[in-house]
């Protein structure tokens, strides 16, 4: 039941159309039929919101601590520096997000060229 | 289009047009390198490009996109992946619901609304939060199809040709590549959390996303996002309870 597990040719795009698109697309269509009828602040909203929040930044850590291809034959220390010295800058120039990614693609590739 | 305005003189396909060209902003350019960056990644997990164009234009929203790319390098089973993607896709709803009232006029029909609610994912929704202000109400749904038209097709291109090149790329490129996604995600989250809560429970993810790796592999992120946002939550409620006694 996997991604992988079905040789069919067919397999991933359903894969990808039950995973994928009816999971995101179903909050998208309740947003229009909702519309207005929630408040945005209330109890649940919010809980939605910190265990939407706290998923996806689960993806980040797995990505910086445990990544894939190129990435992953750089050492981690290297990266963590990079990411938390980005996120520093990102702060640091009034939430610039240019400012911070930029830092970070920087630090990461001097210290790939240095050899770190 | 039996709605065109009689008070307006610039017609409707000015403004498709428009919102075409509102594509190209700063935050389409972040959200293009974030693309390639995905790409890298999908590329990385086995997903085939025709599989990964189709991912872009069906389910148009980044997080959700690595958090299903994620679910594919992990094995996650068809239901798990699925759980942990629409966990990661909720947040959509609150956007849409927002957004809705900016472009329904009383002649709007309804399944414009639905069709235009697809393309609703940050880069999109920031635009149009920003920009809607100064199209003519009428105008708004048009102009928005044109921007989340544009956006959509212009990424689809984007990954293909990510594909195309990737395998030519020195390593430190491709690596530089793949750092891009955690980069863009780390800063639009933090900048997009509306409360204190959204910053505790982007901490916690951030920490419990590798440990439940470790001690969960195949659940990994849907447990840290219940665990992580239950949490969170009961710190909010503590905090609401502590100021008000």
């Amino acid at each position: 039941m996997s991604y992988f597990s079905n040789g069919a040719w067919w397999w991933p795009y359903l894969f990808i159309l039950l995973a994928g698109f009816a999971a995101t697309d179903i909050w998208r269509f309740l947003g229009v039929y909702l519309g207005g009828k929630l408040s945005e602040n209330s109890d649940l909203l919010v809980l939605v919101r910190t265990m939407a929040t706290a998923l996806v930044a689960a993806v980040i850590g797995n990505l910086i601590v445990f990544p894939g291809g190129a990435l992953a034959h750089t050492p981690l220390a290297l990266r963590i520096v990079a990411v938390a010295l980005g996120f520093v800058a990102y702060l640091a120039s009034g939430k610039r997000m240019v400012v911070g990614i930029a830092t970070a693609e920087f630090l990461l590739l001097a210290g790939l060229y240095l050899n770190f | 289009m039996s709605t065109w305005p009689p008070d307006s003189t610039v017609p409707r396909s000015t403004w498709f047009l428009r919102g075409v060209g509102a594509a190209f902003s700063l935050p389409g350019l972040i959200l293009i390198s974030s693309f390639i960056g995905f790409a890298a990644l999908a590329k990385d997990a086995g997903v085939t490009a025709t599989q990964a164009a189709f991912m872009t234009g069906t389910v148009w929203a980044l997080p959700s996109m690595v958090v299903l790319v994620g679910a594919v390098t992990s094995g996650a089973a068809l239901p798990a992946a699925m759980l942990a993607v629409t966990l990661s896709a909720i947040r959509l709803m609150p956007m849409v619901m927002v957004l809705v009232p900016e472009m329904r006029t009383r002649t709007t029909r309804q399944h414009v609304l639905y069709l235009l609610a697809h393309f609703v994912a940050v880069t999109s929704w920031v635009l149009a939060m920003e920009r809607l202000k100064c199209v003519p109400p009428r105008m708004r749904t048009t102009y928005y199809a044109g921007l989340g038209a544009m956006l959509v097709t212009t990424n689809i291109i984007v990954v293909t040709i990510v594909y195309a090149v990737a395998d030519t790329l020195p390593s430190a490129v491709s690596a530089a590549l793949l750092m891009l996604t955690p980069m863009y995600f780390l800063t639009s989250l933090w900048g997009s959390a509306r409360e204190r809560v959204g910053h505790v429970a982007m901490v916690l993810g951030l920490v419990l996303g590798p440990v439940f790796h470790i001690l969960v592999p195949r659940i990994d992120l849907l447990a840290a996002g219940l665990v992580g946002g239950i949490a969170a939550y009961g710190w909010h409620l503590w905090r609401r309870k502590a100021r008000t006694a």
